[in-house]
């Protein structure tokens, strides 16, 4: 999986997509080249990552009582973590919403395969870009309090922003139960309605002894596979149809992954301010008006 | 967590709903889970067990609406409970998941009223109309209650179900509509016992005067042994 590179903003993620506008996509900054050359893998720990925001003694405290808690001779941290972690199945919340897709096919943007791809291609490298970059930065060490104000700094929609911190308090009860880690009793007890999803996927990530990548790859898969989801209950679309959409997305996962990770590891020098902040304001400005609905399937 | 400590996990590290008992170490309120087909009589169920119960005992409400939430407004409408005590959790076009396969939102609600209105002694969480199949979680609730209706034709004892067999007591509600739908009540009380064996089943008709009599004398049943239990 190449991550040192930053790859181009793809074009038709610029274009009137038809879900979300993608009007601050962000140039891809010059990448500097990154002190540790090693590429990271899946289902690996940051290079270093941690480090250089914590103490290496406290890091290695905390994976042992992951691994211990995890006993059964896998391995802490494999792609196996990663695999329970990403399923739609996740006790989380995530099924009560449908990531902008109800509001998008009421008003005739998402109508059938091809426009939901369009709507998931602009919701993944907007919104899902700009969780992924929260989720591996958590994952990386980053301080949480620290990332769930960038979070907020990133959804200008009160309703997203609440809807965030609601279903970030779901993912801390199951997260909690899945990898219990001192990391995550702290951001609960600090943020006791609920830090921002992405936040609490990269701590849980993190939880998991999984990587920053792999927290990037939860956050940015979710993005699109909880509105190919969606379409399929609202529309009746047939389900092998949304499913191909998903698999032609994934190669454009794979970059938005790679920009995330890249800006993770850039906030572990830089801050906050280096992860991407692309916005949709379509899906903002959707969510709101759902949010008023009187009758309505999903959440949000 | 320090790494001289054992690595076994308390259960309350697991946050589920299956512990009894509050932070603060008090027992926390029983929760019973209502759930059953549409229309056969679960919000009226809930409704009426509210008006039978609330003076005796703090009472609260959680709804699973499938696409609207008329379900709490029905009940806000109808002011068998102050507002603050009646809470409406979004389902996503899948009641049953909602209360069994990811239980979170509904926890999260049942959590924040205990927090909010004080402590409870009765949370009931009514699911959204369903099929026969749904259950609640053990994770959620600590009883459940599946409400049907004569109208819907008295075959569906016999069909069974999860709901049918496995809940904690059957309701069989609209008995003053059997005549009229040709349903044989006694055909349903012999094939609900044949699927449930010792659980029980109570023959209800809300309109009736009292009429939720034998439902909430199970619940108070269950509350009085919740309260004995040790705590």
């Amino acid at each position: 999986m190449p991550t040192n590179e930053t790859p181009p903003t793809p074009r038709d993620a610029r274009g009137p997509a038809a879900g979300g506008l993608p009007m601050d996509l962000p140039p891809p900054r010059p990448s500097p080249q990154p002190r540790d050359s090693a590429p990271w893998t899946p289902g690996t720990p940051p290079p270093g990552g941690p480090d250089r925001a914590r103490s290496g003694a406290e890091d290695v405290a905390v994976r042992r009582v992951v691994g211990a808690a995890g006993a059964g001779g896998g391995v802490p941290g494999g792609v196996g973590a990663l695999l329970v972690l990403a399923d739609g199945r996740f006790p989380a919340g995530g099924h009560a919403h449908s990531g902008g897709a109800e509001a998008a096919v009421a008003a005739g943007r998402i109508r059938d395969a091809v426009s939901l791809e369009a709507f998931c291609r602009g919701r993944l490298h907007t919104a899902g870009l700009t969780a992924a970059g929260l989720a591996a930065a958590a994952a990386a060490g980053l301080d949480p309090l620290a990332l769930d104000d960038a979070a907020d700094a990133r959804t200008p929609s009160p309703v997203l922003r609440a809807t965030a911190r609601r279903l970030g308090r779901q993912l801390m009860r199951a997260a909690r139960a899945a990898w219990p880690s001192p990391e995550l009793d702290a951001l609960a007890a600090a943020r006791p309605r609920g830090a921002h999803q992405p936040v609490v996927l990269g701590l849980t990530a993190r939880a998991a002894a999984l990587g920053p990548p792999d927290a990037a790859y939860a956050a940015g898969y979710e993005a699109v596979s909880g509105p190919a989801t969606a379409a399929v209950r609202l529309l009746s679309l047939d389900p092998f149809d949304a499913t191909a959409v998903l698999a032609r997305l994934a190669p454009e996962l794979d970059q938005v992954v790679a920009r995330a990770a890249d800006a993770a590891r850039r906030a572990l020098d830089e801050g906050a301010g280096a992860l991407p902040a692309a916005s949709a304001p379509l899906l903002d400005i959707a969510a709101e008006q759902h949010a008023t609905w009187s009758v309505r399937l999903f959440a949000s | 967590m320090h790494l001289d400590h054992a690595d076994t996990y308390p259960p309350r590290h697991t946050y589920g709903a299956s512990g009894p008992h509050r932070p603060d170490g008090t027992r926390r309120a029983l929760r019973i889970g209502l759930g059953g087909p549409v229309g056969s009589g679960k919000t009226a169920t809930v409704a009426a067990l509210c008006r039978a119960l609330r003076e005796q005992f703090s009472l609260a409400v959680v709804t699973n609406d499938i696409y609207t939430r008329e379900d709490a407004e029905f009940l806000l409408r109808n002011a068998v409970l102050p507002p603050e005590r009646i809470t409406a959790v979004e389902t996503g076009a899948c009641p049953h998941t909602a209360i069994r396969d990811d239980i979170s939102a509904n926890l999260e609600a049942v959590e924040e009223l205990e927090e909010t209105v004080g402590p409870l002694d009765l949370i009931l969480v009514e699911s959204g109309g369903d099929n026969l199949t749904a259950t609640f979680s053990k994770g959620l609730v600590d009883a459940q209650v599946f409400v049907i209706d004569v109208a819907g034709g008295d075959d569906i004892p016999r069909k069974g179900g999860p709901g049918v067999t496995t809940a904690d007591l059957l309701v069989v509600n609209k008995t003053d509509l059997a005549p009229y739908v040709g349903s044989d009540l006694a055909r349903m009380a012999r094939d609900a016992e044949a699927q449930r064996g010792e659980l029980p089943v109570a023959f209800t008709s809300l309109v009736a005067e009292d009429g939720v009599r034998p439902i909430a004398d199970w619940v108070h049943a269950r509350l009085a042994a919740w309260t004995a239990a040790p705590a």
